[in-house]
């Protein structure tokens, strides 16, 4: 948007002092330029990664720390035995370090090859403010503004609350995850949320975009106006704003004390939602948790130009690390994603099916949702049923 | 929080977690029509309140449920150290809702506001007070209209 405004403020500069002929140059030159970020404007109509030789696409895969390796390298080897023809990029970062070259190495993988799956990496406590989240900074350097996380009861999965089928979608890059925060005087912290004109509206164009190509009837806002004026008071207007442009879809807001409320005693009523980062960061965990627990929901960070999968809680889970225990339906579930992002929709849904008949009709749960199985058993039994849908498949 | 809460015993944060979170476990517990709240100054200053808003879309039909604002009086009770009035009033209102009998709309009750008042009366004086005859003519009377 702004290179394609500045590209027109240029030409309108130089049309009165050169007539014609130069104008008509940099209008030609212009609308070169400026087509392939129109073109990345729609939601899900990403042009395909250009990290693709000989059919082959490249994926940077970033294993992370906790269960993240286990769990990419049981997705790699779900990749392989399905044919999938995706090769991983691996560029591993050390949480442990405060330089930055380990996520900058990262984030250049990812600017080359276009899309990402990625575990999640450890911000520890313990380093001096100074050194930033890594997962943050790779969001806003690759400017992902927009996480989308779909939360679907499983029939297979026992939870208090049935027929939940929510789609939450969180501002990525700003709110209170601005790293902003100073102390002028000992003892007293100054923190600053920062909510800007232009991504709120950039974030809720692609709520309502998304709504309306999943045929969705309703957008939630999720805010604290009241108290927040200025901040969420201004994310609630671009919210209107856009939602004057969709009259097919209904949109109402709901303050966030009461979102989590409505949400653990009638979740049904929820369709889909948009919100500023921390409250995205609360309700996102509160629907995880109502559909049956962080091992089960896949998440997206969708850039204009990038793309980046992981699980939607993004948990670490260093606890249950190496232990063969962790629930691999999340990070299956954005491999698959992913696969749907590269235009692979056949090997995305052969392994999606797969994971859901392991999950509803064959029971296999691991310890998380109080079942015996351990990850080995689970991703056994998703290349089985892969391998007997009757698809090309490797060597079990 | 929403998948095993009974791990939780006591919980601080700062303010903003605390709006969320203290709205999520009313929710869970039954909703706001039960939560009590206290506000508790440094000088020794309090003011509690139930968590609800107005309702003004009940007002005066004899729905809402004032079990949180006998809650809240109950926590009041306790910070002036009034134990035995305190501990009368809290198990009357326990037990009312235990019984499930005289419940409001929101906890999925049919009775109205001053039933369960009543109710909750009957149980009070039917342990404390002597005068045992007036508790039966009031239960009496409360199986009637119910």
């Amino acid at each position: 948007m702004a290179a394609h405004s500045a590209v027109l403020s240029v030409s309108k500069i130089i049309n009165p002092f050169w007539g014609g002929r130069l104008g008509n140059t940099v209008k030609v030159f212009g609308t070169t330029l400026t087509s392939h970020r129109n073109k990345t404007q729609l939601t899900g109509e990403n042009i395909p990664p250009p990290a693709k030789y000989g059919g082959r696409h490249t994926v940077t895969l970033i294993p992370g720390d906790g269960i993240g390796p286990e769990l990419l390298n049981h997705v790699r080897e779900v990749f392989r035995f399905s044919c999938v023809p995706v090769d991983f990029e691996v560029v591993h970062v050390n949480s442990a370090l405060e330089t930055e070259e380990d996520i900058n190495n990262a984030i250049t993988a990812i600017r080359r090859n276009g899309v990402a799956l990625k575990g999640n990496i450890e911000t520890k406590h313990t380093m001096p403010p100074s050194v930033k989240s890594r997962n943050n900074l790779l969001r806003t350097s690759l400017d992902l503004y927009a996480n989308v996380m779909h939360c679907q009861s499983l029939p297979g999965v026992q939870t208090r609350h049935q027929n939940i089928d929510i789609m939450i979608i969180r501002e990525n890059t700003e709110g209170e995850y601005s790293s902003l925060e100073h102390e002028n005087v000992p003892g007293v912290v100054e923190s600053l949320k920062i909510i800007t004109r232009n991504n709120s509206l950039r974030i809720a164009e692609y709520a309502f975009r998304l709504a309306r190509e999943k045929g969705r009837r309703r957008v939630t806002a999720v805010h604290k106006a009241n108290i927040m004026k200025l901040g969420d008071g201004l994310f609630l207007q671009c919210c209107r704003e856009v939602a004057s442009g969709y009259p097919d879809i209904t949109f109402d807001s709901m303050i966030v004390d009461n979102t989590t409320m409505q949400l653990v005693s009638k979740p049904q009523q929820f369709d889909v939602m948009v919100m500023p980062n921390l409250y995205g960061n609360v309700v996102s965990n509160v629907c995880a948790g109502l559909v049956g627990g962080p091992g089960l929901v896949p998440g997206a960070n969708y850039g204009r130009d990038y793309a980046v999968f992981e699980t939607a809680t993004r948990n670490t889970g260093k606890s249950i690390a190496e232990k063969n225990i962790a629930n691999p339906t999340a990070m299956l579930l954005a491999g698959c994603m992913m696969l749907d992002h590269l235009k692979l929709h056949d090997y995305a849904s052969s392994i999606r099916n797969a994971v859901f008949t392991t999950m509803n009709e064959n029971r296999l749960h691991t310890a998380d949702l109080g079942g015996q199985g351990t990850t080995s058993e689970v991703v056994q039994s998703v290349m089985r049923i892969i391998q007997s849908k009757g698809q090309l498949t490797a060597e079990l | 929080m929403v998948q095993v809460p009974t791990q939780f015993d006591v919980l601080v944060m700062p303010n903003l977690y605390g709006d969320i979170l203290s709205d999520l476990c009313a929710g869970l517990v039954g909703g706001l029509g039960v939560t009590p709240s206290g506000k508790i100054g440094a000088n020794g200053a309090a003011i509690f309140e139930s968590v609800h808003g107005t309702a003004p879309d009940i007002v005066g039909l004899d729905l809402a449920n004032q079990t949180a604002m006998l809650l809240s009086t109950i926590m009041m009770l306790r910070h002036i150290s009034l134990h035995d009035y305190r501990n009368k009033i809290r198990t009357a209102c326990l037990d009312t809702i235990r019984d499930k009998k005289v419940l409001t709309e929101d906890l999925r009750g049919k009775s109205k506001l001053y039933l369960l008042s009543c109710a909750k009366n009957a149980v009070l004086m039917s342990r404390y007070c002597s005068y045992s005859s007036f508790s039966t003519d009031l239960r009496s009377y409360l199986a009637m209209l119910a």
